[in-house]
């Protein structure tokens, strides 16, 4: 039933569009089936497969980095007040750095280089990840911390069946943020700096003022990260809630 | 007249116990809260008592008198404090079943019983304390599937499962109906005749304290100290409805504060 009305919605969102362009200037808004003709000429290419492999991989990476750097620092942050007040204004203030501002240093500093543009997504995305986890460690249940001292868990066993499974919703809620996060930032980055990967492709194609090829990659890169949300986050999300 | 001398005869227990040496010895002479910027608030004053084997003690008292308190200090938890804990709690085997079942739900009935043990015996053969609770179907499932008096009993084999030597219930049976309350209380009371455990239970059941109970700690209002250390010398069997009443009726006289008609 649900799939069905996902299905639904899509079909109405494509009618519109194809309906839309009729009227619309060719150039500016071209139909679905234009914009899938060129997908599939780009896929033959091999151009499609290479340029969004590049970009996954760089989600990828910096995404792992975020989160886990991420996650220790929001457990820190919740945990200790001396580091919540030490970190909380450095943290505003990369929460409020653009990410533009951010990529543009990092490939200031470090260069035109793929560590600038995989430092400048991690730390783009990284307070967003601190922030959701800080709010779940500062939530962990007083009882059942008593109960881990009165039984005196090792640390190891705290750690496992204790502090993570009080965390594990707010780790599967800085994912699911957190990826579509990155990949809109990575985009920007690519544009900036790099000479491949679905940005490169998408600044190429601005500027030749094609937007078939535009709306094409877009479609391309957004339904890969639909289909990992709809495949890896959300079984994953449904598993940690399995007890409730 | 040691406490091993009272496990090896669980059926004299109760007859042993008063004369055999205590497991713990509690003697706290001060314990003030004190947080910034709000008056300082005394909780305990000259509270002390000893628990030996085999025998049940009830602590009975006002709400916010000072009873958790008292057993946060007791089980180690809490090391601010004018007084002493001998031995070391840490020492002793205290187990602890909480007011609420205070039990991980996301794991299952199983894994909270065998994580509440040391990592090295974790493995240990628990079939007879899931069986003697009847939770051996239980087993797999998560704590959530059960009702509060079955999450009650994990709670409960969880802290038999460490088979310690003293056990101390938080008001264990609050908000049972008649009949699991019943059965929990037979269990509590057989694990101190099979076992030689110590059992502190803090209650504002007088009528149930009554029924099994070895010795009444009676507390007051806080600060909290000790008002009186009743000792119940029928046994728990011969105990009737005649002398619960009159017993009742007798503490209500001399303890008005902390007993009701």
């Amino acid at each position: 039933m649900a799939l069905v009305a996902r299905l639904v919605s899509l079909a109405v969102l494509l009618a519109l569009w194809q309906g839309v362009s009729v009227y619309a200037d060719v150039r500016t808004l071209p139909a679905p089936s234009a914009v899938f003709a060129f997908i599939l000429r780009e896929a033959q290419s091999g151009n499609l497969l290479f340029n969004v492999g590049v970009t996954l991989a760089r989600v990828g990476v910096s995404f792992v980095i975020a989160m886990s750097l991420g996650v220790l620092l929001g457990i820190a942050l919740g945990r200790s007040k001396l580091a919540d007040r030490l970190l909380d204004t450095p943290l505003l203030m990369v929460l409020n750095t653009p990410a533009l501002v951010v990529t543009v240093l990092a490939y200031v500093w470090l260069g035109l280089t793929e560590t600038a543009a995989i430092v400048a997504v991690a730390i783009n995305k990284l307070p967003n990840v601190a922030v959701i986890m800080r709010e779940g460690a500062r939530g962990l249940d007083p009882g059942l911390e008593e109960m881990a001292r009165t039984y005196r868990l090792d640390r190891r066993t705290w750690i496992a069946h204790v502090l993570l499974p009080q965390l594990q919703p707010f780790m599967v809620a800085a994912a699911r943020s957190g990826i579509s996060l990155a990949w809109k930032i990575v985009l920007v980055v690519e544009l900036l700096g790099r000479p491949n990967g679905v940005g490169f492709a998408i600044n190429y194609y601005f500027t030749l003022f094609d937007v078939t090829a535009v709306i094409g990659y877009s479609v391309v890169f957004m339904s890969v990260m639909l289909a990992i949300d709809a495949l890896i986050l959300q079984p994953l999300d449904a598993h940690v809630r399995r007890w409730r | 007249m040691s406490a091993a001398g009272a496990e090896s005869e669980p059926a004299a227990g109760a007859e042993l116990s008063a004369a055999a040496a205590p497991l713990l010895t509690v003697r706290i002479d001060r314990k003030v809260y004190r947080r910034a910027r709000t008056e300082p608030v005394e909780a305990v004053r000259d509270l002390a008592f000893s628990l030996r084997p085999a025998e049940i003690t009830c602590l009975i008292g006002p709400s916010g008198a000072g009873k958790t308190t008292t057993l946060r200090i007791l089980l180690g938890l809490d090391p601010d404090f004018e007084g002493a804990v001998t031995p070391d709690p840490n020492a002793v085997g205290i187990a602890m079943v909480f007011q609420d079942p205070r039990l991980l739900p996301w794991r299952t009935i199983e894994q909270n019983v065998r994580l509440g043990l040391p990592r090295a015996r974790r493995g240990r053969d628990l079939d007879g304390v899931f069986e003697s609770l009847g939770l051996t179907p239980w087993r797999g499932r998560f704590p959530g599937a059960l009702s509060l008096g079955m999450q009650r009993r994990v709670a409960l084999a969880r802290a038999l499962a460490l088979e310690p030597r003293v056990l101390v219930l938080d008001e264990p049976f609050v908000s049972l109906d008649d009949n699991a309350a019943a059965g929990l209380r037979a269990l509590v009371v057989e694990t101190v005749a099979q076992r030689g455990t110590s059992i502190l239970m803090v209650t504002h059941n007088v009528g149930e304290a009554l029924e099994i109970a070895d010795r009444l700690l009676l507390v007051s209002a806080r600060p909290a100290h000790l008002l009186a250390a009743v000792p119940l010398d029928r046994p728990r069997g011969q105990r009737d409805r005649s002398f619960l009443e009159a017993t009742r009726a007798d503490l209500a006289g001399r303890f008005p504060g902390v007993i009701a008609q």
